[in-house]
């Protein structure tokens, strides 16, 4: 257990009073000062959107790259430092739409970071289009006759690809969403966590309307059973399962090999490549007689 | 001199390569420098490819078309190539075909491969065999080359080979008794034989470089296939799922402490430019390798040009600092990469290091290759020297202390947006954007003054320079070396360092044309914009296949 104020940041906030981020950021900030670790041991990467201004109302190490780009940032830090716990926070247009492709195949390496996906179901700083995963039939501020596809179901393909920890969470119970984060952080593999986080401006229903379609797992539901975490996660859009869908542990993580060949430390602290052994591949090119 | 030029030609997936590379060693291993260039489609099997090598004195690494000797795998490839044989020169064929004024020599490759190795695949050697009796080279050369190359595949396949590159070599001979072959006596010298893309990744490795990420791109695939193939070097290489995911992997890598890099070509390059304007803004160092192939669009995928100087000059959204190195050479190659990797890091910004499948494909023979005495290494600030880090903080030199994510106490703050000292978004238009701007180009200024200056030679009594870049070195060379020896007054200009690009003089009095892989005079057009020189011309290439003196001194008729 840290001190809760060594991650408080003194950057305004700029999210709407009220708007559910902030209760990602408190869930957050609860779940890292729960593990006990310091701001320098943690670095968020986040892309563009409101939700990916979270990295800055922390202090800890940031990286808010391009929109949509989050995660392959991510997996190169943590390529390079894996000392470092590296966690995507970011909008659901953001990474289920402009990055979709990368967290796809994030799914296929799992690399040893935790992907928050804050899931309004809109655009929200662009002023209320479409997101991926808004439902079929809904106004938006573009699609003025309803959306005409259907949203995406990136807990089920992600479970499907590989993914070894897939949740969902609801800003309406922090304390919930914390323990959910917590466990999402100290999973070994990619930890995929999406957070249902109402529109309080653009949506068209109220977060009480969310609320009714919260549909906590049950007691009885197994992490483990992989068919039985997608059909969960297949659930809907009516009814919003949330909880710890599918847990188990990762046979392998991402740059195993790599790791296992030149040890965990930062490759910047690697031993230099022996510039005499790579003198010697010159000289080799040299035909002799 | 010369001594002689040989075409190999084929289909792909006939072998020619191998074919070519051990003829090529042959040479060398005789004493001469090789300079060889592949020619090939844009598919595995069938089509004209061909692998020419040019065999010369003293190293002339510059492309020929011209040859003596055509070594036609099928008869396809004779009928494609054989324009480019000299009047006198002699063909190499399976079947009996009408030389028009060649000479024609018949190896049965496949019969003889039959006979001698046990099975067609040793065709191959039969060919090679074939290529080194008509040009006279030593047999004993070909054996050491062939145990050589197939030194991990046992004796079995050694022995096959040699005994059919034997019957190829004797049948040759037979049929060439009445006619000498080329005057080729053993000598002592020896060349070091690669290309560019070959010493780029041993350069990348020496000068630090720990991340790589790719996405398979013609012709810059080798790049990351080298770092691959040599975990020994520790660096890490991961194929990336696109150009994006490659560019935003290395700027992770790069801002957690490790030397990255990444190497596309120009389509590839098109999907990273919002990645290197994000370099660009968030100061963070990575290299980026763009192995040009003729566009737009797909366009050439297997041909060389010089049609992106202008694009990765200018990629990217916004205004900020990049550097930009064009090698001409192997050893070129190597200096610019470790130099790529230290501007990288000493200005932090993106650093493109600008190639070609000329550069990609072709082989050179250098007296030396070897890597700079010193190499500069990764410089991070010192964090117990600082109380409170601010990643952008202001300097003179607009190049702020750079910690890395996870080095020390300290938070490390990157972003993208337009951002304070401490690297938060910020919206203060008066007292902050004005300041960040001055600061990242504040950087380009200062990057100016070290850039290399052109190369120049034979300038003060020339009445016409060609100006160059990047890899038509050797032919400009070539071009103003025989100009020359006409008694014609021609020097030459030639840029590695493009961006930002150095002050230097033209002094007045010749007339100057640029020498470019490209329809529109890229270098013409930059010099122009950033340094007011309008210059007299270009002479263009764009067929995809690499500028040689012939282009340059047809031009010039």
């Amino acid at each position: 257990m840290s001190d809760p104020r060594v991650f408080r940041s003194d950057v305004e906030n700029q999210w709407c009073p009220g708007c559910p981020n902030h209760a990602i950021l408190a869930a957050l900030e609860q779940a890292l000062t729960s593990l006990g670790v310091a701001p320098h041991e943690v670095c968020l990467v986040s892309g563009i959107g409101q939700a990916a201004k979270l990295p800055h109302y922390l202090r800890a190490n940031v990286f808010n790259g391009l929109h949509g780009r989050a995660v392959p940032a991510a997996i190169g830090i943590h390529v390079a430092h894996p000392g470092v716990r590296t966690i995507v926070t970011s909008g659901d247009g953001d990474l289920y739409g402009e990055g979709g492709n990368h967290l796809l195949h994030a799914f296929r390496r799992n690399p040893d970071i935790t992907v928050v996906v804050h899931n309004n179901q809109i655009y929200a700083l662009t002023k209320g289009q479409a997101s991926p995963t808004t439902p079929r039939g809904e106004r938006t501020r573009l699609q003025f006759g309803g959306v005409e596809s259907d949203p995406v179901r990136m807990l089920a393909t992600a479970i499907v690809h590989g993914c070894t920890f897939v949740a969902r969470g609801f800003t309406g119970d922090r304390d919930e969403l914390a323990g959910i984060l917590r466990r999402a952080i100290t999973h070994r593999g990619l930890s995929l966590v999406e957070v249902v986080q109402p529109c309080i401006t653009w949506s068209n229903h109220s977060i009480d309307w969310y609320r009714e379609r919260i549909v906590p797992l049950g007691a009885d539901h197994e992490p483990g059973d992989r068919h039985r975490a997608i059909a969960e996660a297949l659930r809907g859009p009516e009814e919003l399962v949330v909880g710890v869908l599918y847990e188990r542990p990762s046979q392998r993580t991402f740059a195993a090999s790599f790791r296992e060949r030149v040890g965990n430390q930062p490759l910047a602290e690697l031993e230099a490549t022996a510039v005499d052994a790579l003198k010697e591949r010159l000289a080799a090119l040299r035909v002799e007689g | 001199m010369e001594r002689c030029a040989l075409v190999i030609a084929g289909a792909a997936g006939e072998g020619i390569q191998t074919i070519g590379d051990i003829v090529a060693r042959c040479f060398l291993r005789q004493g001469y420098p090789v300079f060889a260039t592949s020619e090939f489609e844009s598919r595995i099997r069938g089509g004209n490819s061909c692998v020419r090598l040019r065999v010369t004195d003293a190293p002339q690494n510059a492309p020929i078309s011209a040859a003596d000797v055509l070594l036609a795998v099928n008869p396809q490839a004779h009928s494609h190539f054989r324009r480019h044989l000299r009047r006198g020169g002699v063909v190499i064929a399976e079947e009996p075909i009408a030389g028009d004024g060649a000479r024609v020599v018949n190896v049965p490759f496949h019969d003889l491969a039959m006979e001698h190795g046990g099975a067609r695949i040793y065709a191959n050697a039969v060919a090679a065999g074939a290529l080194c009796g008509i040009v006279g080279l030593p047999f004993a050369n070909l054996e050491a080359i062939l145990r050589h190359t197939f030194a991990g595949r046992g004796a079995e396949t050694i022995d096959a080979n040699t005994v059919s590159a034997k019957a190829g070599y004797s049948v040759a001979l037979e049929q060439s008794a009445d006619r000498p072959a080329v005057d080729l006596p053993a000598r002592a010298n020896r060349y070091a034989f690669a290309s560019a893309h070959e010493v780029i990744p041993i350069a990348a490795a020496a000068a630090g470089c720990r991340f790589i990420a790719a996405y398979p791109m013609s012709p810059s695939t080798g790049i990351i296939t080298a770092f691959a193939r040599h975990p020994e070097w520790n660096v890490f290489a991961e194929q990336a799922e696109d150009e994006i995911a490659a560019i935003n992997m290395a700027l992770g890598a790069s801002a957690a402490g490790a030397r990255a890099m990444t190497a596309t070509s120009g389509g590839g390059f098109a999907l990273m430019a919002e990645g290197i304007s994000l370099a660009g803004m968030i100061e963070t160092p990575v290299v980026v390798v763009v192995a040009q192939r003729p566009g737009p669009a797909t366009g050439l995928p297997t041909r060389t040009a010089q049609e992106d100087l202008l694009f990765v000059l200018r990629a990217g959204h916004g205004e900020f600092p990049r550097a930009v190195l064009a090698p001409s050479d192997p050893q070129s190659a190597i200096d610019a990469t470790v130099r790529a990797f230290d501007l990288a890091d000493r200005y932090q910004i993106p650093v493109i290091l600008l190639t070609d499948q000329f550069l990609a494909d072709s082989r050179f023979s250098l007296d030396r290759l070897a890597l700079p005495e010193t190499i500069p290494g990764v410089r991070f600030a010192d964090p117990d020297a600082i109380n409170t880090y601010a990643r952008y903080r202001h300097t003179e030199s607009g190049v702020s202390p750079r910690l890395y994510i996870g080095q020390s106490r300290h938070p490390v703050v990157l972003d993208s947006d337009e951002h304070t000292e401490e690297g938060h978004i910020t919206e203060d238009l008066d007292a902050v954007r004005p300041k960040m701007v001055a600061k990242r180009l504040e950087k380009t200024r200062r990057l100016r003054r070290e850039m290399a200056q052109p190369f120049a030679q034979g300038i003060a009594d020339a009445e016409l320079v060609l100006v160059g870049w990047g890899s038509t070195r050797g032919a400009i060379d070539e071009a103003v070396a025989r100009l020359r020896d006409e008694g014609r007054r021609v020097g030459s200009l030639h840029f590695t360092e493009l961006w930002p690009l150095p002050e230097f003089e033209l002094p007045p009095g010749p007339r100057y044309v640029t020498v470019e892989g490209n329809a529109t005079g890229q270098l013409a057009q930059l010099l122009a914009a950033a340094r007011g020189h309008v210059l007299d011309g270009t002479i263009s290439r764009v067929d995809g296949l690499p500028v040689d003196a012939h282009t340059i001194l047809k031009e010039l008729e």
